[in-house]
């Protein structure tokens, strides 16, 4: 049994401590925003933050995250607020949309450090993230676009 | 944790009308609240076999084709909507199930693929949609005993001349009740509200909060999970198995032997996945064992010496005597590798049998191929199969097959409960029905004035349309294989096309834009190559060609445009190349440098002309699309074996474009009335060619050769 924080809900799971949080949230957690692509941390599909910190849930063991703060798609907003959707939402970026939640949750890891990023830090921090529909062009702009909302949103 | 109950969620969703409908593919527009409400409300009306209506005014769509990111789930609403005088945004899309009403004949069979699906769509849901709203506007005259001519259909109301006004919902019924209107008159473009305007996807909302449902969300009460152990070697079969070990791990309920592999059923995917590892099977490698590159390659190219060639109807004229008067005469032979689908979601399928039906939960392209392909698993009749079709995360032709069916349903049938068998990204890169490598031999004559005089392709390949549909193979020998060669745009007197089949002993499939590529890349790079020959710049030299082809023309003169063809930045090189395909036209102008051997490519202009465009915006995303897709293939696509297997088995193996390696693109869309074109695979062929040509801009060097990476420019 190991007990580990979802979206803010601290939650006990019954698996084995060497099961990826990626099954822990689809199988388990009944979690499926967030996407088995490789099982190999090479494509991006099952990004999620743990500690704020963008990570691929595929190659993390359960056994690591005791006590961890862990944010999936469905916890990154109500209703679809957070800038990167709705900049998503905006740009009509998805295509198949399956590679999306990995995409959206990397692409908001790295506006949390970087609320400006130039084109560079975005193709430094979304390199991971595959995307076989070729959504590249539009992440790119919808990054600059969400950038551009959560300034908006700032007190000034 | 408590079980969501996304079946009874799904349930909950579907109409009584149909009864077979599945809300699961955008339940972001229904939520659970909503879709409880909506099980509640009376049955809706079903106007046509695509649009039922509410007494709520609730609107819902059956989509036909299936969602896999070209956008039919809201291309096609669209079309009906346009006719039916109704807002988008209100439309809910469900997933039409298995049924006669839904054939594509384009395709022969309820198929999602070739590009088409607008084009089968084009007259027919418009005309669904016209006829329901006369139906709507009768009932409502009938009502109101007025001329239904005096009445007006607008934004889900029926208005009289006296300003009297129903809402559709408040018709639905009594409207389905009527007979459905023969002679509709469609629309002129000009009054369009909706063809022809970019509209927001209704896909996306679903698509940007988890929410979308992909067949491998698919959870089930009862559900237990399943892996597969697949032959290493391509077409072998496990001879036997010691899964001891296995079956004492936690969670496994059980090892079994299927039509296509080991299958090891557990309660949790990550347990099933970790008992198949202890399993000790012996393989036996069957007829592939010693099969290689080397040896496909071989096989090819004896295959194009002795294999005797059809020649295609398009032939014309006396090539070989033609090339014998030639003043000048170039010949050149060009290979394309085996290429992986790799969709972003490995295949899954999930099955629940009963003793007198089966339901199946599966992102398919093929809905009565699953069907069938349940059926003879489970050993069950077709219409006991009820297919219900997810989102699909990634299509590409991969889903055109049903390898992956059979084993959830029998393992289903076995354990007595719904079953959902997962590939990992390996089976799924290693059991892929590869595109098939190719040999183009092509050859050309010009007169001493220059002039093309001859032109000969002989294609040396398997033939995919051999194993998924014999029966078009006995009509038409190439069905497929000479796609864009078969419509070669380019002005010759004698035209040689040529056919020879060579099976290389292992599956191969249909993938993006099918032979279009391999051919595309045939002829489009060997234009280049008469161009360098001739001391002429390849974009004259194509446009002297397509002289009289105004559509041709205007693709390649707006793509040289916008590229700045001729004066590239200092540094960088230019290389074009045009396909005319799926009824639509396109130019690609690839800009790249090479730097100490190193390949760079910097932008792609691309210009298509498709013809009349439902939406623009989903347009220009296919094309983007197509470009990146064709780039990863072109620069690194390359399946290999080795002794029957499968070297490459992940993204770090089989490596395709990522962000940081992503060129600027120029999508430019042509403005065009003309009958609507295919959009999803036509951008995929023109890149290869394209930036193979600027390579050779670049360096002198001709790489005939894919993919690039690998080879030397120096």
């Amino acid at each position: 049994m190991s007990r580990i924080i979802v979206n803010d809900k601290t939650l006990d799971i019954d698996a084995s401590a060497d099961t990826p949080l990626l099954w822990v949230l689809r199988d388990h957690l009944a979690m499926t925003g967030t996407k088995y692509g490789c099982g190999m941390a090479l494509c991006g599909a099952c990004t999620v933050h743990v500690d704020g910190v963008a990570v691929r849930s595929c190659v993390l063991p359960l056994g690591a995250l005791e006590g961890k703060r862990i944010t999936t798609i469905e916890g990154l907003s109500i209703d679809r607020r957070h800038a990167v959707q709705r900049a998503w939402i905006e740009l009509d970026v998805p295509q198949c949309g399956y590679c999306q939640s990995g995409q959206i949750m990397s692409a908001a890891a790295l506006l949390k450090d970087h609320p400006r990023p130039s084109d560079d830090e975005i193709d430094a921090a979304m390199a991971g993230n595959i995307c076989r529909c070729g959504t590249y062009p539009r992440i790119r702009k919808a990054i600059h676009r969400a950038a551009e909302l959560l300034t908006q949103d700032q007190p000034p | 944790m408590r079980d969501p109950g996304r079946r009874e969620f799904c349930r909950g969703t579907a109409f009584a009308g149909g009864g077979l409908v599945l809300a699961m593919a955008l339940p972001a527009f229904t939520g659970r609240a909503r879709s409880r409400a909506a099980a509640s409300r009376a049955a809706p009306a079903m106007l046509n076999a695509w649009l039922k209506i509410g007494t709520d005014d609730s609107i819902t769509v059956l989509v036909d084709r299936s969602e896999m990111g070209q956008g039919v789930y809201t291309a096609l609403p669209m079309l009906l909507a346009e006719e039916l005088e109704i807002d988008l945004a209100r439309i809910e899309v469900v997933a039409a199930p298995v049924g006669d009403a839904y054939v594509n004949p384009l395709n022969g069979g309820q198929v999602t693929g070739t590009s088409n699906s607008i084009q089968d769509a084009w007259e027919k849901l418009r005309t669904a949609g016209a006829q329901a709203r006369l139906m709507l506007i009768t009932a409502a005259a009938r009502r109101w005993r007025v001329d239904p001519a005096e009445c007006k259909a607008a934004n889900g109301r029926v208005t009289n001349a006296r300003g009297a006004s129903l809402r559709y919902g408040e018709l639905a019924d009594a409207a389905s009740k009527l007979p459905v209107p023969k002679d509709v008159q469609l629309k002129p473009a000009a009054q369009f509200r909706l063809i022809g305007k970019p509209q927001a996807r209704l896909d996306t909302p679903a698509k940007v909060d988890g929410t979308a449902q992909f067949g491998l969300d698919v959870k089930l009460p009862g559900m237990l999970y399943a892996v597969i152990a697949l032959s290493p070697t391509l077409g072998g079969k496990a001879a036997a198995v010691d899964s001891n070990a296995a079956e004492a791990m936690p969670g496994v309920r059980r090892v079994m032997f299927t039509s296509s592999g080991v299958v090891v059923v557990a309660d949790h995917f990550w347990q099933a996945l970790k008992a198949r590892g202890a399993l000790k099977i012996n393989w036996d490698p069957g007829p592939n064992a010693h099969l290689d590159n080397a040896a496909f390659r071989a096989s090819l190219d004896h295959a194009a010496a002795t294999v005797p060639a059809l020649s295609a109807k398009m032939t014309r004229g006396d090539t070989a005597h033609a090339l014998k008067d030639a003043a000048k005469t170039l010949s050149a032979v060009y290979e394309l590798p085996l290429l992986a689908h790799a969709t972003m979601e490995p295949m899954n399928c999930t099955a629940d049998v009963r003793a007198d039906r089966c339901e199946l939960y599966v992102g398919t392209q093929v809905q009565q191929g699953a069907q069938a392909a349940a059926a003879d698993a489970a050993g069950l009749k077709a219409e006991q199969v009820t297919v219900y079709t997810t989102l699909l995360g990634g299509g590409f032709g991969r889903r055109l097959e049903v390898d992956f069916i059979p084993a959830a349903v029998e393992a289903s049938k076995a354990l007595g409960v719904p079953v959902k068998l997962v590939w990992t990204r390996e089976d799924d890169m290693s059991h892929d029905f590869f595109r098939p490598p190719a040999r183009e031999e092509v050859s050309a004559g010009v007169d001493a004035h220059g002039k093309l005089v001859a032109f000969g392709l002989h294609i040396t390949t398997p033939s995919v349309t051999a194993r998924a549909s014999p029966s078009t193979l006995a009509t038409d020998p190439f069905d497929s294989v000479i796609e864009y060669a078969q419509n070669f745009p380019y002005a010759v007197a004698n035209y040689h096309l040529s056919f020879s089949r060579q099976e290389i002993g292992i599956d191969v499939g249909y993938l993006r834009s099918v032979s279009h590529a391999p051919n595309c890349f045939a002829i489009e790079c060997f234009l280049d190559e008469l161009a360098a020959a001739l001391s002429k710049d390849p974009l004259e030299l194509r446009l002297g060609l397509l002289a009289g082809k105004p559509r041709h023309i205007a693709v390649l003169q707006e793509a040289a445009r916008r590229s700045g063809w001729g004066r590239p930045p200092p540094g960088r090189f230019h290389g074009v190349a045009f396909m005319e395909g799926y009824t639509s036209h396109i130019a690609q102008v690839a800009e790249v440098s090479v730097a100490g051997g190193a390949v760079k490519v910097h932008k792609i202009t691309c210009v298509i002309d498709c013809g009349q465009m439902v939406n623009p915006r989903i347009v220009e995303s296919q094309i983007e699309s197509g470009i990146v897709y064709g780039l990863s293939a072109a620069l690194w696509g390359d399946i290999t074996l080795n002794s029957g297997q499968v070297r490459e088995t992940n993204f770090n193996t089989y490596r395709v474009l990522r962000s940081n390696e992503m060129p600027e693109l120029d999508v430019h869309l042509m403005a065009s009335d003309a009958a609507p074109g295919g959009i999803g695979e036509v951008a995929v062929p023109p890149v290869a060619p394209a930036v193979c040509n600027a390579l050779f801009a670049a360096t002198g060097k001709r790489l005939r050769r894919l993919p690039i990476a690998g080879q030397s420019l120096a």
